[in-house]
């Protein structure tokens, strides 16, 4: 140990003799792998346009980028963090205490979260939001009354399915898309399926029936897919009755593969999405430092290139990759110009 | 024994075999056990084998293709209104045209060439001609135009990549039936592209820029490459040799040579050998903590990518030199101290050139982990889409980069299909790399060892 210890203060040492001055010229970007090749498509494209160099854009998850960007101010921090959800209380609060005070919040529109099968497999088009809770629930409504799940084919709650053994590749926890999922599909579908006023009625308190609707069955119909969405995609190769979760530019990528699912008779696209029609989609955001707004060059001019109507309008190459497009992007565009932080609008 | 093998049996029948040796029981089974552990080892090493070919033959199956890509050479006429509104040829207000302005040149381009080679397709629409080009073309239009500026209102002769799924059909990924189905490309496109192959407008041809070409983004498949991921391997790999050679190789010479044997020393070397199998991540958890937020080096850089291998690699390269040192016979040393030679003479003179070969080899394997690593880098930011190459170093070494295995990871998470076989490309790339460093390090030790 003691060697190791002397060999890293020798290194250390050298190295800080050899950066007196290294500030850094290209804008940092972290976070969410779904907004990453978003972030990467303007990245390349602001690059190309722009006299400022490609910014460099790291995946790593939501949490992990938030994480990274609190964790100060100055050139060896990140200056955007990309994320898939909203930042939160405990997130903001960690940052203060770093420094990170002004925070500019962009919304850049939003992502569909859809479910598709093999293109081979049988088709999944009579999605009722009820279903997908009754298929994966541990816990459901039968006759009245709450038990394990039963089920083990679509066709067994809803006629209208096919007589196809339940297998669901649904993301793992760590994912920002598991808390849509069970926020958006299964809460809602345990609610339209009356099994969530069933477990208030047999004396559950709120939260409780909550934490019940979005548990999943555990005998193996559902399986936590940790990896991405790629993973999915093979596993779904591989059974043709499966089903799988995906976000909708990655379907949109793999159309010849993939055959999507209806929910509530709404096939999902850019334009039901940004509509409301089809239910489950959920906000992307990036944050930045304000702090470092002037620092950092080209930081500003990113953030507006980013959220620019030739970029992410409803004609914009980020919509043609599957992001839909923000109908208050004209908003989004004022925040950044302006650079409102932010604490200052609430 | 004797008694047993050799005596012959009483009235045997005549000449049955040539030998006299009967086997009894006990030799048989002796036999029969030593023969099994044969098949035994021949089984394992046929599973060895068997999963090597069947990895092999499924990378360069998916992969092979990587290197080759459908290029369309195209007149783009550059037009002066769509381009240099002005006509003052004035460089600020031709940088104001992004690249989404170019893009219609390149779709008037292919409608021009269809029209030239007389190429007519029912139900093409002019967007899904246009798209038959890669949306790389736009950048590269404009980076010769700001740099010739004079050629604007000319028409010139681009090569340009074809769109990734035209590229996908002439490589068997995309058909007619698939792409009726897909979004991003349609079969009249395809007829597109099967005329202009036959017009010879487009061409297959070997892929350099997938050698060359910096990483892009997930709706450009076709011009991703690894130009800047081996550039920061390389780096890596430079500061690596440069850092953990000499402090490996002083250690060790310290180690066995010099260090009295006491309880310090013991502990010293079960700690190294202890830290040889540490898991990677963890050294990327050290150099995250001590390089990036201690020493405040840049993050994303090959030098901390270096610095965090290095570290990595120096076990491996301690433990490699002690051995060769130690095999080393004493009689040298003795012989040397006996001439009169002093300690650190005897061995520089003749320990450490006789050790050199087995150094040396311990080092390139060394070095060949280092290359395969991602994990560390993870936590350091090298695990990132970087498109500008480095610079040159030494000042190379703090400008963001990427690394070959990193390259690798990040291709598998795209959406697009293309970037798997992009992604089986470079593993290929990657194991020519690894094939070569330790063909390197058996040859040496072949050429250089000394046996006693």
């Amino acid at each position: 140990m003691s060697f190791t210890k002397l060999a890293v203060s020798a290194l250390a040492i050298t190295a800080i003799g050899a950066t007196a001055a290294s500030a850094r010229d290209q804008v940092q970007v972290a976070g969410s792998s779904t907004v990453l090749p978003y972030a990467s498509i303007v990245a390349e494209a602001f690059g190309e346009n722009f006299d400022f160099p490609t910014p460099v854009v790291e995946s790593g998850g939501s949490s992990a980028g938030l994480k990274r960007f609190c964790e100060g101010v100055g050139p060896n921090t990140i200056d955007v963090a990309n994320a898939s959800r909203k930042i939160r209380e405990k997130e903001i609060k960690a940052c203060a205490e770093a420094g990170v005070t002004d925070i500019i919040e962009v919304r850049i529109g939003y992502d569909g979260i859809v479910f598709a099968s093999q293109i081979d497999g049988p088709a999944f088009t009579a999605f009722q939001p009820a279903d997908i809770f009754n298929a994966l629930g541990s816990k459901v409504l039968v006759d009245g009354a709450i038990v394990d799940n039963p089920y083990s084919q679509w066709a067994d709650f809803n006629s209208d399915l096919p007589a196809a053994d339940i297998n669901a590749y649904i993301p793992g926890t760590k994912h920002g898309t598991r808390e849509v999922f069970e926020d958006k599909v299964l809460l809602a579908g345990c609610e339209a399926s009356g099994a969530f006023e069933a477990m208030i009625a047999a004396g559950m308190s709120e939260d409780d029936a909550e934490d019940a609707c979005i548990d999943v069955r555990a005998d193996g119909r559902s399986v936590d897919i940790d990896g991405d969405y790629t993973e999915t995609l093979a596993r779904l190769d591989a059974n043709p009755n499966g089903i799988g979760i995906f976000g909708l530019a990655f379907y949109e990528n793999n159309t010849d593969k993939l055959k999507v699912a209806t929910m509530g008779d709404v096939a999902p696209s850019t334009e039901t999405i940004s509509t409301g029609e089809y239910p489950v989609s959920r906000p992307l955001f990036f944050y930045i430092k304000k702090a470092h707004i002037g620092v950092i060059p080209g930081l500003k001019e990113y953030a507006e290139f980013f959220v620019a109507d030739e970029i992410a309008g409803s004609d914009g190459p980020l919509s043609e990759y599957g992001l839909v497009a923000d109908p208050e992007l004209e908003n989004t565009q004022m925040t950044v110009f302006d650079e409102v932080t932010m604490s200052s609008d609430m | 024994m004797t008694d047993t093998s050799l005596t012959p049996p009483a009235g045997a029948a005549p000449r049955a075999k040539t030998s006299l040796l009967r086997e009894d029981a006990h030799t048989s089974r002796r036999n029969a056990a030593e023969k099994r552990f044969r098949m035994y080892g021949l089984i394992a090493v046929m599973c060895g084998i068997l999963a090597l070919v069947m990895l092999l033959i499924s990378i360069v199956n998916s992969g092979a293709s990587a290197f080759r890509q459908s290029y369309v050479t195209l007149d783009v006429y550059l037009d002066e209104a769509k381009l240099d509104k002005k006509g003052e040829r004035n460089l600020e207000d031709i940088k104001k045209v992004s690249t989404f302005g170019y893009s219609p040149l390149i779709k008037n381009a292919v409608l021009s060439a269809m029209e030239e080679n007389g190429i007519v397709i029912e139900g093409l629409s002019d967007k899904e001609a246009g798209a038959l080009i890669s949306k790389e073309a736009p950048a590269t239009l404009r980076y010769f135009v700001l740099d010739n500026p004079d050629a604007i209102g000319t028409t010139q002769t681009f090569t340009l990549l074809a769109n990734g799924r035209v590229d996908g059909y002439f490589k068997d990924r995309v058909t007619m039936e698939s792409a009726a189905l897909d979004k991003n490309t349609s079969p009249e496109q395809l007829m597109l592209a099967d005329a202009f192959l036959e017009a010879g407008v487009l061409e297959n041809r070997f892929n350099w820029s997938f050698l060359t070409a910096p990483d892009a983004s997930g709706q450009r498949p076709e011009a991703a490459g690894l130009g800047v991921a081996m550039l920061g391997s390389l780096y890596m790999m430079l500061i690596v040799l440069v850092c953990a050679l000499p402090i490996g190789v002083a250690a060790s010479i310290y180690l066995e040579e010099f260090a009295p044997k006491n309880w310090l020393t013991d502990l010293i070397e079960v700690n190294i050998a202890n830290l040889a199998a540490v898991p990677s991540i963890v050294f990327g958890i050290l150099g995250l903590a001590v390089f990036i937020n201690f020493a405040g080096l840049p993050q994303s850089a090959p030098i901390v990518g270096g610095l965090v291998l290095t570290l990595m690699t120096l076990p491996t390269i301690i433990i490699a030199t002690r051995a060769s040192l130690k095999a080393v016979p004493p009689s040298i040393r003795d012989a040397a101290l006996g001439v009169g030679a002093s300690k650190t003479q005897s061995v520089f003179h003749h320990v450490l050139p006789l050790a050199a070969p087995g150094i040396l080899t311990g080092t390139i394997i060394g070095l060949a982990q280092a290359l395969g690593e991602t994990a560390p880098l993870l936590l350091i930011g090298m695990v990132a889409f970087v498109r500008e190459y480095p610079g040159s170093p030494p000042d190379g070494f703090f400008d963001p980069a990427s690394a070959l295995p990193v390259q690798i990871y990040n291709w598998t998470q795209r959406s697009d299909p293309a970037f798997v076989e992009r992604a089986s490309g470079a593993i290929i790339v990657l194991l020519v790399f690894l094939l070569c460093m330790n063909a390197l390090a058996i040859f040496l030790r072949r050429r250089f060892e000394r046996r006693w």
